[in-house]
Parts: C-alpha cells; sequence; structure tokens
C-alpha cells in the first residue's frame, strides 16, 4: 500500500519536472517528438533506477559509516557517470538506431539534474532500500509521462501559428507552465 | 596541444589523483566548516524555543517517546533562578498538504496552557497553507488549554479556526500541537 | 578575443540562461524570490570560477578519454566547498535553495564551460570565462527571481509593496515557466532589433 502511495504521489502530486523543475533540459531538449521522448524516458528509467540502488548502498555503507557524507556529491556525480557510459555501450549494441536518435542527448543524462536530485532526494527522506527504488522508478516514470504528453502538445504546436518572438523555447515554457497548471489539480490526490 | 595519452593505467591515475587531492581538500574545507555548521544548527533552535517560552537561564533537554511509540519528541525545559518557566516542545505532523512534515515548537507553561507557537519547518502552499506561520492563524491557540480549547479545526468539531480555503495544513498544526499536548501529559512536569 | 569582451560576453551576448538555454532547473527551481535567484547566481559564480581555473591548470595532465569524469569530479569539490561554507555562514540562504545547491554540479553551464573554454585556455582567461558566465547566470536568475515575486508577492527582496498576496502562481511552478517563456521571447526580440 505504501508504494502505491510513492507511485501516486512521485508520479502525479509532485511530479519531478512540473513541480519539482528537476531534468528541464532533457524535457525541453527531447521533446521534439514522442518516439525519442518514449526512448529517454527508458533510458532515464533505467540509469536512475539503478543509480538510486548504487548510491543508497554508497550513502549506507560507506559515507555514513565512515563519516564522510560530505562526499555525497563527489560520489553519486561519479556513480551516475559510469552508469550512463555503461547504457550508451548497452545501447549501441543492442540498439544502434535509438542510440543514433539519442544523440547527444545520451551523455547529457549525466548532467540530467533529475538523476542525481532523486538520488540524493531518495537519500534524504530516509527510505530503506526497496521503498526508495520504488520511489526511483516512480520518478523515472513520471519523468517519462510528463516528457511524452509534452511531446504530444509539440508536435502539434509545430503546426500552429505561432507569433515569431514566441516560437520555439518561449511556447514551450509557457506550454509546460500550463501542463504545470494542469497537473497541480492532482495536488490533494494523495491525503 | 600536447595531452597525456589516453591509456587505461594514465586514465585510472589520473582520475584517482584528482579524487584523493579532491577528497583531501574537501576534508580540509569539513574540518573548517565543521564547528560553524554545528553553531548555526543550535542557534537556529535556540531561537525556537526563545520565541515560544518566556526568558530563561538553564535549559533541560530530553527526549520523551510518543504515545504509539513510534517517535520521540525532544522537550527543552527553561528554567529561571530554578523555577520551571516553560517547556518547549519540537513537535511536527505528517498530515500537510505537502509530503514535507510541518515542524512546529509550541511552548507550554507549567499549568499547561500553550504560552506560544512557531513555526520551525514547513512547505505548505504559498499564500493558504503557509499562512500558518502568520499571528492572525496561531496566536489564537495563546493561552489557552488543550484540556479544554479542542485542538481540531471547528469543521472537525473542534474549536480552532482554520486557515480559510486551507483546512488541511490547519489540520496539520492541530495534529503537530495535540502530539506535543499528549505526550506532554505524559511525561510532562519536571524531571 | 580581448578580456574585456571575454568577461561581459557571459553577460549580455551569451548569457547562458537567455541566450545559451543552458543551466535551466536552477533557473526555475530557484527564484521565487529575487533573494534565492541572486544567492544560487552567486554560489554557481564562485564554482564556475574555481573549476575553470583547475581545469585550466591541469587541461594538459587529463587524458582525452577521462576528461568529462575528470572535470565533474574537480566541480564536484568546488560544489561541496560552496554548500559547507553555504551551511556554515548562510544557513538560511542554504535552507532556501536546499537540494539545488549539490545540483549545480550538474548544471550544464559549469561543465559547458569546462569542456568548451577552460579546457583550451588559458587560467586568466578561464577566470574571466568563469566570472562573466557566472555573473551573466546571476543577472537572469535575479530578473525573473525579481519579476516573480513581485507579481507573485508584491515584494522586492523582501520588502513588501501590498498587504496580503499577489498573484500567487506566479511563486508556483507554472508561473516559473511562463515567466521564463515571455522573459525568453522578450529578449529574443531585443537581441533582433539591437
Amino acid at each position: 500500500m505504501e508504494y502505491i502511495l510513492i507511485l501516486i504521489s512521485a508520479i502525479f502530486v509532485s511530479n519531478i519536472v512540473l513541480s519539482q523543475f528537476l531534468g528541464i533540459c532533457p524535457f525541453l531538449g527531447v521533446s521534439g517528438k514522442v518516439s525519442t521522448s518514449i526512448g529517454m524516458g527508458a533510458a532515464v528509467l533505467f540509469v536512475m533506477t539503478i543509480a538510486t540502488m548504487v548510491t543508497w548502498l554508497i550513502q549506507n555503507y560507506i559515507l555514513v559509516p565512515f563519516r564522510i557524507t560530505f562526499l555525497q556529491t563527489i560520489f553519486f556525480i561519479l556513480v551516475i557517470a559510469a552508469l550512463v557510459q555503461m547504457v550508451e555501450l548497452i545501447l549501441k549494441k543492442v540498439s544502434p538506431p535509438l542510440y543514433q536518435a539519442l544523440g547527444i542527448y545520451l551523455p547529457l543524462i549525466t548532467t540530467n539534474c533529475a538523476v542525481l536530485g532523486i538520488a540524493i532526494q531518495t537519500v534524504a527522506k530516509d527510505f530503506a532500500l526497496l521503498p526508495g527504488v520504488v520511489f526511483a522508478i516512480a520518478n523515472a516514470l513520471g519523468f517519462s509521462l510528463a516528457m511524452i504528453i509534452f511531446a504530444g502538445i509539440r508536435e502539434h504546436l509545430v503546426l500552429m501559428k505561432v507569433p515569431a518572438g514566441m516560437k520555439g523555447v518561449p511556447i514551450a515554457l509557457v506550454t509546460a507552465g500550463i501542463l504545470a497548471m494542469a497537473f497541480m489539480g492532482f495536488s490533494g490526490l494523495v491525503k | 596541444m600536447a595531452k597525456k595519452e589516453s591509456s587505461f593505467k594514465n586514465m585510472l591515475i589520473t582520475l584517482l589523483v584528482i579524487t584523493v587531492v579532491a577528497g583531501f581538500a574537501l576534508g580540509g574545507v569539513y574540518n573548517i566548516t565543521k564547528e560553524p555548521i554545528a553553531f548555526a544548527k543550535k542557534a537556529k533552535a535556540e531561537a525556537a524555543i526563545k520565541a515560544v517560552i518566556p526568558e530563561f537561564d538553564t535549559l533541560k533537554v530530553f527526549k520523551v517517546a510518543l504515545e504509539d511509540g513510534t517517535d520521540s519528541l525532544v522537550f527543552n525545559q527553561g528554567y529561571k533562578d530554578g523555577q520551571l518557566v516553560g517547556t518547549a516542545i519540537e513537535t511536527f505532523s505528517k498530515n500537510g498538504y505537502d509530503p514535507t512534515p510541518v515542524r512546529l515548537m509550541v511552548g507550554f507553561s507549567a499549568n499547561g496552557e500553550i504560552i506560544n507557537t512557531a513555526v520551525i519547518e514547513q512547505k505548505e502552499t504559498p499564500g493558504l497553507g503557509s499562512k500558518m506561520t502568520t499571528d492572525k492563524f496561531k496566536n489564537q491557540f495563546n493561552g489557552k488549554n488543550p484540556v479544554d480549547f479542542k485542538l481540531k479545526v471547528k469543521k472537525d468539531g473542534g474549536n480552532v479556526d482554520a486557515i480559510t480555503a486551507a483546512t488541511i495544513s490547519s489540520r496539520a498544526y492541530c495534529d503537530a500541537l495535540q502530539k506535543a499536548h499528549s505526550t506532554y501529559l505524559k511525561d510532562g512536569g519536571s524531571k | 578575443m580581448n578580456q574585456v569582451a571575454n568577461l561581459t560576453k557571459g553577460l549580455l551576448k551569451e548569457n547562458p540562461v537567455f541566450v545559451l538555454l543552458l543551466g535551466m532547473c536552477p533557473t526555475l527551481g530557484v527564484t521565487s524570490s529575487a533573494a534565492n535567484g541572486l544567492g544560487m547566481g552567486l554560489a554557481t559564480t564562485f564554482v564556475l570560477v574555481g573549476s575553470n581555473v583547475v581545469v585550466s591548470l591541469v587541461k594538459n595532465q587529463i587524458p582525452d578519454k577521462v576528461r568529462i569524469p575528470a572535470f565533474v569530479v574537480i566541480i564536484a569539490a568546488f560544489v561541496t566547498i560552496v554548500e559547507l561554507s553555504m551551511q556554515a555562514f548562510v544557513p538560511a540562504l542554504f535552507d532556501s535553495l536546499g537540494l539545488f545547491i549539490p545540483l549545480i554540479v550538474v548544471n550544464c553551464i559549469v561543465l559547458g564551460r569546462a569542456e568548451g573554454f577552460a579546457s583550451k585556455n588559458s587560467a586568466f582567461s578561464s577566470a574571466l570565462d568563469g566570472l562573466g558566465m557566472g555573473l551573466g547566470f546571476a543577472l537572469a536568475l535575479t530578473i525573473l527571481g525579481t519579476v516573480r515575486e513581485f507579481l507573485g508577492n508584491g515584494s522586492f527582496f523582501g520588502m513588501k509593496f501590498i498587504q496580503g498576496d499577489g498573484i500567487l502562481i506566479f511563486v508556483l511552478a507554472p508561473g516559473a515557466f511562463i515567466v521564463l517563456g515571455y522573459l525568453i521571447a522578450l529578449i529574443n526580440k531585443l537581441r533582433k532589433t539591437a
């Protein structure tokens, strides 16, 4: 039951992109098409889940016992960087077309604030390992959901008449704002 | 530009050296900032205590377990010239609108009346639940004894005027105060 | 490029937020007030200058294939210094900025400048580049924070003009997106006519 609560609140109530502002760069950069958004979402899901697991273990078995929690930022980002390299290598072998489509955005998952942000939050909220992993999966799903919805909207936006000054990023941002407003409607869900 | 050759040995050594140097540098900074950080934390806690109980010259701090045993609250008893002037209890409620617990400091006089309350931390909706920090809302508790003044919002049959359109946050405030009061009754007075 | 141009490019012509469109997460996340925006901007500037200088000094010692992880560790070290210093000396600001302080390490601006400029230029130039970009970032954040705080709270750096609340949506999530969108559109227009 606790897991369902974690899922709902992470995906809808405190959506990682639309209410916590994590993962904006890929959100704006990759959401041009629904297909690339799905691919990016899958890659983030993979990296975020494993990164959270590994960083949780590092925090609780290395950083805390040895009293070096101030090295958290360094350790966590190194783990994420290594994981992304791995995902790149795996994708190259398993699905070259997806690898091509994601292009520059794949190594950018390392600088995706969402992955590091969730790793830090999981540890800060004192989750046990399994709820923590569920939390990470939930947030990755929330990220994917936001991106896919947004991509759907943007695919339509391209066909619309937009004032010249607003074309591209500005109108995307305003749209994201309206989407964020819509998601605010979920606030009362988890009570 | 003459860069080092990317042999495996070179890569490993470089990363190792950088990480070790960084680790030591940070260890140094950590030692310098350890005391100021502890001092800042202490000052913050003390400010909250001073806001809810009258002047004191000695403070006795101890923990009391909650009735349901799931957690404990920190009791800060202030004494002036050997007399107990008030007990500042650090309490919380997880029932706020935002997942972050609402944390309050409430001061009880020796006869069980609420002297004053102060918000330590809240992440409720700005302009709605966040109004719990305003005098207009929180002053209604001052001078009241929870034995007669029911710590529930009027909607739930109690005596508390809720914040307009922020019933959940108001309920959380009451919940935190109730928690403190029950624990105070369970183990109040001088130890 | 002369050093004055190097320093000032980050402020307007190549402003990291409004022109290069980098560093969006903290831009949206901490600008519910002008003070928070400014604080974050200055913290990031410190990291930018520090990491740019160090990267520039050691650039020839780092094998090409590990340069990104190496830069990241250097940046992470400076971010941790900022984290600890802020916690010790400006605890209230530290609490308001919260999660976004460690997230400076993944601010695309910082890694972007380390990779794109510091790894190819002298320490002095890199320091100026970091300073300029950082101040440009701080400028953008402060502007966004001021607008949001003014509209949403009726105040400027905490000094209130009105009684009660402003148009609350502006200090909430949607407001951040919308104001930034319009600001970028405005700046685009100004750049075209300039």
